[in-house]
């Protein structure tokens, strides 16, 4: 039992109990803290298995502004206060069933896999200037392709959310 | 026993599951859609290990562009939410009931 044993174990039960966290708390300002932890554990996991960059685009880009967007509609629509109805114990239970389920099914098939040897000396794979040059040569065509998935979906979000002009409604009335 | 490729994929499969039970527990639409994130953080989570086990970058850039998917997706969904609260005042999912009618 190493050092990345430990780490391991102890990321892990840190970013299944946080994960546990966000369906049981029922306020979700909660909610989104604890999927903050989580990711933070997830980022851990980056770093263990040298994937440095990966970890911090992970920090930034979800804990950091994905989660922030979360908190922001959550606030803005004053939802902090415990006032979900919550569904009925049949469907929750049927819910954990199904989920359940899903989890041994998908656990049996992976029970017979090969255990594939970690190798845990540091490689230099996840690091900013191999990972670019992979990008920029061998991916350029996906990448051009997001950056036109970004602009739709920013004005997709733009259109959606965009207030109703206040004088269709007395249009539609007359 | 040392840490191999198939803790990753229970640890990757166990986040997966909860996600899964979280979404079909809850009624807030917000917090269904952090359990779709969670989802996709369990699967990044087991490209990066196969990328470690089998020393291939690849799997890493495919985490980025899933990253960027999901980026795009919580835009334009918290969108739609906003604009459902707007409506009907609440994040229930139960209300949308009465786009099957």
């Amino acid at each position: 039992m190493d050092i990345y044993d430990i780490l391991f174990w102890g990321l892990s039960v840190m970013a299944v109990g946080c994960a546990l966290g966000i369906i049981l708390s029922r306020n979700p300002v909660n909610s989104v803290l604890f999927l903050i932890l989580t990711f933070f554990a997830i980022s851990g996991h980056y770093i263990l298995m040298n994937a440095q960059f990966l970890a911090i685009v992970n920090i930034i880009v979800y804990a950091g502004a994905i989660m922030v967007l979360f908190l922001f509609v959550i606030m803005l629509m004053n939802l902090n206060a415990d006032v979900e109805p919550q569904k009925g114990q049949l469907v929750q239970l049927a819910g954990v069933i199904s989920g359940g389920v899903l989890f041994l099914v998908v656990l049996a098939a992976i029970k017979s896999a090969r255990p594939e040897v970690i190798d845990k000396t540091s490689t230099d794979i996840g690091l900013i200037s191999n990972l670019g040059k992979v990008l920029f040569t061998k991916y350029v065509l996906p990448f051009e392709i997001s950056s036109v998935l970004f602009l739709s979906a920013m004005i997709g979000a733009i259109v959606i959310g965009k207030k109703e002009h206040p004088n269709e409604f007395t249009k539609a009335d007359q | 026993m040392p840490v191999n490729s198939t803790h990753y994929l229970f640890l990757s499969l166990l986040l997966f599951s909860i996600g899964v039970m979280g979404t079909l527990m809850r009624r807030n639409a917000i917090i269904i859609f952090m359990c779709i994130e969670l989802m996709l953080n369990a699967v990044n989570l087991l490209l990066v290990a196969f990328s470690k086990i089998y020393a291939d970058a690849d799997a890493q850039l495919f985490v980025f562009f899933i990253m960027v998917v999901a980026a795009a997706e919580v835009a334009v969904g918290l969108a739609i939410i906003v604009m459902m609260y707007r409506k009907v005042h609440s994040v229930d999912i139960n209300i949308l009931n009465r786009l099957k009618h």
